[in-house]
Parts: C-alpha cells; sequence; structure tokens
C-alpha cells in the first residue's frame, strides 16, 4: 500500500515537474509548480522528515510561489490568462538535459552506497532546533545574515526612480 | 749545419723584401719619410744575408756545393706539381748581386726620387722586384721560375711606367711588358715540350730524363729553343730587343738596378741554369742571335744623343755577349760576365743618374725646362764639377770597354777565347768570333766617345755649368763602391794576375757536362778555350785600343770631323740613329695588320653577337619574368594569400554565432561542457 | 537500498528537468521556475541522504538551509527581473542581450 501511493506522488511530481517546463503558459506553469511542491513535500514526509515538509509548504508555496504569481502578474499586460510563451532551443537543450539524466543515474546505480537503517523519530522538530543552536549555529547566523542582504536588496531594486 | 743556414738564409732573403712591398704599398704613405727607410732595411739585411751566405761559400770552397730544398704544391694523383729552393754556388753569387745592386739602388734613389710625387709606391715595386728577382733565383724548377718571372716582368712595367703621366713612359711599360710576353709564349711552349716528355717541372728530374734519353733530337732542340726565347723576349736579344731603350723612361736607378744588373740578366742566368739540356743545334742559335745581337746593337750605339740610350745599348750589347759565350759552350764565363758587367755597368748608370741629377738642378736654376738633360750635346766638361762621377765612371767606362787590370778585360776575354775555340773546332762558323771582336771595339769607341762628350772639352751649354755639381754622397756612395768592384783584383782573389781569369771564381763556378748525349764534355770546352785564351787576349787587347784610339781622335783632338763622317756614311748613320727602323717596321708589318683585325672581329661580336644572342637573352628573361609575376600575382597572391585572408574571415564569423549573448545559450554550453568532462573523465 | 535509489532517481529527473527549463525557457519568470525545481532536487537529495545515508538530522539542516537560500534568491531574482520589465518593457530572455557583440 505504502509502495503504491509512493508510486503515485513520485509521478505526480514528476509529471507535474514537466509540464513546469513543457507548458507554454505561463500561469499554467505556475500552477503545476505549485503541485509539484506539494509532491516534494509528500516525498518529504515519506522519508520521515516532518518538519521539512511544513517548512517546504509554508515557505515555499506560500512565499515563493506566491511570489512568482505576482512577478507574473506584474511583468505582462494581462488582458487575459493566456499568457504565452513559446521555447527557444528546444531539441540541443533536450538532448543535453537527456545526457545529464543519464551520467546522474548511471553514478547513482553504479555507486554502492552505503546504507544504514535509522528508526523512525517521533518528531524532528526539537532535534532540528537543538542542531541549529549548537552544532550548525555558524551556518544559522550566516543564513540570517543573507535574508538581511537579500532584504536590502530586493527593497533597492525595486525603488522608485532607479 | 751549412745547408740549413743556406736554405733559411735563403728564405730571409726571399720573403724579406716581399714584407717590405706589403708594408709599403699599403702603408707607405703613412709612415714618416714615407717609409723609405722600411725598404732599405730590408734590402739591406738581404745584403747582409747575402754577404754571411757568399763567405761562407768561400770558406767551404766546394764546387760540387749544392742545396735543395722542396715541398709538393699540388697533388691530384698522376699529375703533382713540387715547388722548391736550389742553392749552390751560382745562386749564392747571383744573391749577392742582386743584393748589393738592389741596396745601392735604394740608396741612390733617397736622393734621386726625392720629392717625387709617389714615393712611398716607388720604393714599394722596388721591393717587389728584388722579391721577384730572388725568386727567379733561387728556383728549382721551371714552374715557379716562370711564375717569378711573369713576376719580374710585372715589377719591371709598373717601375718603367713610375712617371705615367707621361705618355712615353706608360707606352714604354707596356711595351715591354708586351714584348716579353712574347718571348714567354717560346718559353711556355719549351716548358710544356718538356713536361711533356719528362713529366717533371723540377730541374733535376729534367736533366736525369734528357740523360736517359726521354727527350731527344728535334723534340729536345725545339724545347731548347722556346726555352732560350724566354731569355730572348727577357734579355732585349734580336728581335725583341725593341723594349730595352725604350725603358730608359722610368728613373734611372731602376734602369741601373733592372735593366743593366738583374732582370735583364735573368735570362742568362736561366740559359747558364739550363745549359745542359741544349743540344747542339740550339747552342748554335743561341750563339748566333746572341753575337749578332751584340754587334748589332753596338752599332746603333754609336750614334745615340741621349746618354741612357747608349748605356741601354751597351747593355743590349753586353748580354748578347753573355749569350754568345752560352751558345759556344764557355757557359760560366758568360755568368762571369754577367757578374762583372752588373757591377760597372750599374755604376754607370748610377754615373749618368749623377749627371742627370745635375743637368736637371742646373736647367731648373735656369728655369729651362726646354732642354733635354739627358742628351750628350748639351754636356761637357764636367770633368772639374764632377769628380767623383767622373772617376767612377771612367774606371767603369775602362772596363766595359776591356782595358786589361779590369773586371771587364777578364770576362770579356774568356768570352773571346771561347768564341775563337769553337770557330777553330768549326770553321764555318767564322762569323762568331767577328761578332765578338767586332761589338769589343764597337764598344770602346762608343763608351769613350760617351765619356769624352760628358766630361771633356769645351762645355756646349756654358749657361749651365756654374750650377752643375757633385752629387751627394747618397748618390756617391754606390758610385765608389761599384767602381771599386770594377778592378780585377776581387775577381782573381786569391791570386793577382791581371791577364788571367783564375781566381775564386773559376774555382767554384766549375762547367758541368753537358747531358745531352753527343754534346762537347765541359772538359773539352775548356780545353779548346784555353787553348785559344792568348790568341783572343792579342785581338781582344787590339780592337780595345783601336776603339778607344778612334774615340779620342774625334772628341778630343777633333783630328777626324764626327760630322764628316756622319755625312759621308750616309745611309749606314741614318740607320743607326734610327735604330735601323725596327719600331717602325713593327709597327706597319705586326701592330696595325693585328689591330685591323681586332676591329674587324670586334665588330662582329659588337654588331652581331650583341646585338641578337645577348639581347635576345635579355628579352627572353623579360618575359619570362612578367609571365612570372602575372603568375604570382593572379594566382598565387589570390589564391594563396588572399585566400588565407578569407579563410580565416570566414572562419572568425563562423565562431561569432557563438556568442550569442543569450544567457541560456550560455548555459546550454556549460552543461554540454560538463557532461563531456564527465563522460570523458569515467573512461 | 532500492529505496534510496529510486529517490535518487527522482531527484535526477527532477533536477533534468530543471535544468532543460532553464536552458529552454523564454520568459525570466519561468527560468526562476526551472531554478526552484533545481533547489528541490538537491534538497529531495539532501533528505533522502538523511533517511538513508547515516548523516542523521543533518541533512534537514541542509534542507532547511536550502529553502532559506531559495528564499531570499527568488525575491532578489524578481526583483531584478521587474527593474528589467520596467527598462526594456519585457521579460524576454533572448531580448536581454547586450551580451552580444
Amino acid at each position: 500500500m505504502a509502495e503504491l501511493v509512493f508510486w503515485f506522488i513520485a509521478a505526480f511530481t514528476v509529471i507535474s515537474a514537466a509540464f513546469v517546463v513543457l507548458n507554454n503558459q505561463l500561469l499554467y506553469s505556475a500552477v503545476a509548480l505549485l503541485f509539484t511542491l506539494f509532491g516534494v513535500a509528500g516525498l518529504y514526509v515519506f522519508l520521515w522528515a516532518d518538519f521539512i515538509a511544513g517548512v517546504q509548504l509554508l515557505v515555499y508555496i506560500g512565499g515563493i510561489l506566491v511570489l512568482i504569481i505576482f512577478g507574473i502578474m506584474l511583468t505582462n499586460r494581462i488582458s487575459s490568462v493566456r499568457l504565452s510563451q513559446t521555447n527557444v532551443q528546444q531539441g540541443v537543450g533536450g538532448a543535453v538535459a537527456i545526457w545529464l539524466f543519464i551520467l546522474i543515474s548511471v553514478v547513482v546505480s553504479k555507486t554502492p552506497w552505503n546504507q544504514t537503517d535509522t528508526i523512525e523519530p517521533a518528531s524532528t522538530v526539537g532535534d532540528i532546533g537543538t542542531l541549529l543552536l549548537t552544532k550548525y549555529l555558524l551556518p544559522f547566523e550566516a543564513i540570517s545574515l543573507l535574508l538581511l542582504g537579500a532584504l536590502i536588496g530586493a527593497a533597492v531594486l525595486s525603488r522608485e526612480g532607479n | 749545419m751549412m745547408e740549413n743556414i743556406f736554405i733559411n738564409y735563403s728564405l730571409f732573403i726571399l720573403f724579406l723584401p716581399l714584407a717590405a712591398f706589403l708594408i709599403q704599398i699599403f702603408y707607405g704613405r703613412r709612415l714618416p719619410r714615407q717609409g723609405d727607410w722600411v725598404s732599405v732595411s730590408a734590402v739591406g739585411i738581404t745584403l747582409i744575408l747575402s754577404i754571411a751566405m757568399f763567405v761562407a761559400m768561400l770558406l767551404d770552397n766546394d764546387p760540387e756545393f749544392r742545396q735543395e730544398a722542396g715541398f709538393t704544391w699540388l697533388d691530384m694523383g698522376s699529375f703533382s706539381i713540387e715547388l722548391g729552393f736550389l742553392v749552390d754556388n751560382i745562386t749564392v753569387i747571383m744573391l749577392l748581386i742582386v743584393a748589393l745592386i738592389s741596396t745601392c739602388s735604394h740608396v741612390f734613389s733617397l736622393k734621386y726620387m726625392e720629392g717625387d710625387i709617389r714615393y712611398s709606391r716607388y720604393f714599394a715595386y722596388l721591393g717587389l722586384f728584388t722579391f721577384s728577382m730572388n725568386g727567379i733565383v733561387l728556383a728549382n724548377n721551371l714552374f715557379s721560375m716562370y711564375m717569378f718571372w711573369e713576376l719580374v716582368g710585372v715589377s719591371s712595367y709598373l717601375l718603367i711606367g713610375h712617371w705615367f703621366e707621361k705618355d712615353s713612359a706608360a707606352d714604354a711599360a707596356k711595351k715591354a711588358f708586351l714584348t716579353n710576353r712574347v718571348g714567354d709564349i717560346g718559353f711556355f711552349i719549351g716548358i710544356m715540350l718538356i713536361y711533356t716528355g719528362i713529366g717533371s717541372f723540377t730541374f733535376s728530374h729534367i736533366f736525369d730524363g734528357v740523360a736517359n734519353s726521354m727527350l731527344t733530337g728535334t723534340t729536345l732542340t725545339l724545347a731548347g729553343v722556346g726555352l732560350f726565347m724566354g731569355a730572348m723576349g727577357k734579355s732585349s736579344q734580336f728581335p725583341l730587343h725593341i723594349w730595352l731603350p725604350d725603358a730608359m723612361e722610368g728613373p734611372t736607378p731602376v734602369s741601373a738596378l733592372m735593366h743593366a744588373a738583374t732582370m735583364v740578366a735573368a735570362g742568362v742566368y736561366m740559359s747558364v741554369r739550363l745549359f745542359p739540356l741544349f743540344t747542339t743545334d740550339a747552342l748554335l742559335v743561341i750563339a748566333y742571335v746572341g753575337g749578332f745581337t751584340a754587334i748589332f746593337a753596338a752599332s746603333i750605339a754609336i750614334t745615340q744623343n741621349d746618354i741612357k740610350k747608349v748605356l741601354a745599348y751597351s747593355t743590349v750589347s753586353q748580354l748578347g755577349y753573355m749569350i754568345l759565350a752560352v751558345g759556344t759552350g764557355v757557359y760560366t764565363v758568360a755568368f762571369f760576365h754577367l757578374l762583372t758587367h752588373a757591377m760597372f755597368k750599374a755604376n754607370l748608370f748610377y754615373g749618368s743618374g749623377s749627371v742627370i741629377h745635375a743637368m736637371h738642378h742646373a736647367l731648373h736654376e735656369k728655369h729651362d725646362h726646354e732642354t733635354d738633360p739627358q742628351d750628350m750635346r748639351n754636356m761637357g766638361g764636367f770633368k772639374e764639377k764632377m769628380p767623383v762621377t767622373y772617376w767612377s765612371m771612367l774606371i767603369s767606362t775602362l772596363a766595359i770597354a776591356g782595358v786589361p787590370l779590369f773586371s771587364g778585360f777578364i770576362s770579356k776575354d774568356a768570352i773571346l777565347a771561347g768564341t775563337l775555340s769553337f770557330a777553330q773546332l768549326h770553321p764555318e762558323h767564322f762569323l762568331l768570333p767577328v761578332f765578338g771582336f767586332g761589338a769589343a771595339a764597337i764598344t770602346a769607341f762608343y763608351m769613350f766617345r760617351l765619356m769624352f762628350l760628358t766630361f771633356h772639352g769645351e762645355t756646349r751649354m756654358p749657361e749651365l755649368i756654374d750650377d752643375i755639381h757633385e752629387s751627394p754622397p747618397e748618390m756617391t756612395g754606390p758610385l765608389v763602391i761599384l767602381a771599386t768592384l770594377s778592378f780585377f783584383v776581387f775577381y782573381t782573389l786569391p791570386y793577382f794576375n791581371p791577364l788571367s781569369s783564375h781566381g775564386w771564381f773559376t774555382n767554384l763556378v766549375v762547367p758541368v757536362d753537358a747531358v745531352v748525349p753527343g754534346n762537347l764534355t765541359a772538359h773539352e770546352i775548356e780545353e779548346g778555350a784555353h787553348h785559344a785564351h792568348h790568341l783572343a787576349m792579342y785581338i781582344s787587347i787590339g780592337v780595345a785600343a783601336f776603339g778607344i784610339l778612334l774615340a779620342w781622335a774625334m772628341y778630343i783632338k777633333k783630328t777626324l770631323s764626327a760630322e764628316t763622317w756622319s755625312s759621308r756614311a750616309g745611309l749606314l748613320y741614318t740607320l743607326s740613329f734610327n735604330k735601323y727602323y725596327f719600331d717602325e717596321n713593327y709597327d706597319k708589318y705586326i701592330y696595325q695588320p693585328t689591330l685591323r683585325l681586332a676591329n674587324k672581329v670586334a665588330w662582329i661580336d659588337w654588331e652581331l653577337y650583341d646585338k641578337y644572342f645577348i639581347n635576345g637573352f635579355g628579352r627572353l628573361t623579360d618575359w619570362a619574368s612578367r609571365v612570372t609575376g602575372k603568375f604570382d600575382f593572379d594566382g598565387i597572391d589570390q589564391i594563396l594569400v588572399d585566400g588565407t585572408g578569407r579563410i580565416a574571415n570566414l572562419l572568425g564569423r563562423t565562431f561569432k554565432t557563438v556568442q550569442t549573448g543569450k544567457l541560456q545559450n550560455y548555459v546550454l554550453y556549460v552543461t554540454a561542457g560538463v557532461i563531456i568532462i564527465m563522460v570523458i573523465q569515467s573512461f | 537500498m532500492d529505496q534510496l535509489n529510486n529517490y535518487l532517481f527522482i531527484a535526477g529527473i527532477l533536477f533534468s528537468l530543471g535544468v532543460f527549463g532553464v536552458m529552454t525557457r523564454r520568459n525570466g519568470i519561468a527560468v526562476l521556475m526551472g531554478v526552484e525545481l533545481i533547489l528541490n532536487a538537491a534538497n529531495v537529495n539532501f533528505i533522502a541522504f538523511s533517511r538513508f545515508g547515516g548523516m542523521n538530522l543533518d541533512g534537514h539542516i541542509f534542507g532547511l538551509i536550502i529553502i532559506v537560500l531559495a528564499a531570499a534568491e527568488a525575491a532578489v531574482a524578481l526583483a531584478i527581473i521587474i527593474n528589467i520589465y520596467n527598462n526594456m518593457n519585457t521579460i524576454n530572455v533572448d531580448e536581454a542581450s547586450a551580451l552580444k557583440e
């Protein structure tokens, strides 16, 4: 049963991702991206990463995706929902992408991964919190600074009369 | 020990004057005093070395002395040429003669050529000449002798033409060289005949070859005559005598050195060296040529007025004597006469140079540039004004006239004895002694005529006489030395008999048997000469006395009038005065036709060959170059050169398309690149 | 064993699709969407290794950081895109080709 659900979610994610990059209409791509992100969150749950799945939903879908849709709206003269665009260099690009996938799969399948089975944790939230403030304090602070920088940068860039 | 000295000294003697020549010719003008001290010291050292060799020879007292040193100059397997030195008694004496007269000429020239415009070059050429002459003397083979023979000719040309701004001097130089060349044709043919027969140029090999009959009969005679033709040219024998009188255009020290003592003696020296291989027929030719030249030249000398011309013809005549001696078999006597003649003839030339120098000075004082300073008719009565010159010239004149107590008597007497004995053996050749004694009489006459006209009697140009004075010591020095050497005693030591030639010379210079089978041996020749000796002596003293008396009567006592005799002689006088019109005839019958032929040939070359053949080639080349140029421009330039440019252009434009400016393309390239690298890495 | 490989394959597909999107899409925002796909693929990788590869919870931390980075980057990227739109009136990536000769 779990297998089936897993494969369904996996397929859902992949198909949505394909839709994102192949569709010519922007809004349809954005919605597909939404579904993809949902699918990925589901994968996270299968991987016992409950907190991360939550964060994914909150930040990615709630923040970034909304931002993207805002961007779409702001940069097109919207008269209808149909905002189209075509693709360029699809042939070569496709070939390269396929090759890239082949390469990755070869690497993945040939490498003898050192696998260990871990026990399912009850909840990862507390442990992540602890890790953030002990072992990964520096990255935490660095990320904060980065966010600050992004904030300022975005503000500067979108000033009037710039 | 003795041998090494001779060869080593010979090397120095040979090459020191050459070094002086090279220094003088390149640096002479920049040296102080224009470098005359370089040349003088070079020949001075040569003289010292020659004297040393001479003394060594006297002490050694070996008539058989002979040193040879050679090296292979050219070796092509089957054909090789060896060069080298040959030093024997004759060589040593000859080297001494050359060195002594050359040194005297150098010293004499210090004053005679003072202020000359080409002073340093003159001394350079003197050095070149000394080098070349010594080369002939030291040669042990015909090849190097021929080389130096030509070099001597070149030096003669350069020195005769020293004042080449005068047309007459330039012409005389050319004449000398070309006449020499005519003789050298024969010389070369002779050398080649010998080489073909015997296969070597070296004297010793040749003599062995002839002794073994490798070369006989007519061929050998022809070879001998050919070689003798070289002597005819160089020693100015009839009919190639025309150049020597003209050669008097050169400076007097040059005349003394070359055209009295050494260069012209080269022909005699060569004949003496090669005597053993002359056949009887060749010797006959030689004897007649020499004898005829002797009397013929003497007959011209009696009418000449230029003091140097008299001496020139006298030289020709005396050379004839030497050649006559070789022809009649007494060739060592020829060499003896060469030795004595060198001394007194050079002295006579120096004396005449001294007189001419004084005349020049006097005429210059009077601003007279018309009068000829060399014409004896302008002289007279110089005896008191130039005593040293007078007395030294008188001594040499006595020597040349063949008066006993002087060197010339001994050598001339021996020659005449030789001719007498030859005629006694072969009565059909009676003309030879007639030539000999006749020439002796005439010689005595014209030499004393010269003395009387120049130094005795009334001055014919009284305005000059006050300015005539004796010459400086550099000029009178050689005069004194050579006059001293004109006395008999130096040649007959350790004996003191003025009538006999026995002495160190006859001891050391011993005739060698001819190698031609069938010729008289040296011994037989000597025997004959000895028998005829007394008779010859009486006759020669008689004819000499006759000649002197005649001159005295004509020019001192004036009992016989020169003018009457000359007008009565009429045709003979004119012929003699005009040198028998030899030059004119040569011009009319030889020179002009040759020039006409040359003109015709030149026309063919210029109008036909040059115009059509050469120009045709030119046009062909022009056409070919134009075609090539077109090919180069249209083909190579357009295709290769421009093509390369266009390809580069094309490639550039092609590759430019990579730079689209579109980021997505760049991402594509990056990704593709990463993939490729990873694929390659996994292999 | 093969569970890990599954996740890795999925992540690989997502990654390739994201690269394809970056290379071929003309609209700037569509390119941004491709970038988001790439980032998500990497995240999946990390979390998968965290579960199966013995990384405990370190993988989760990295995942968090990646999400935060993605957010910041998307914000700045959109700001830039809006600026481009204001200046050039288009956000076709093709036309932003001032790098061309």
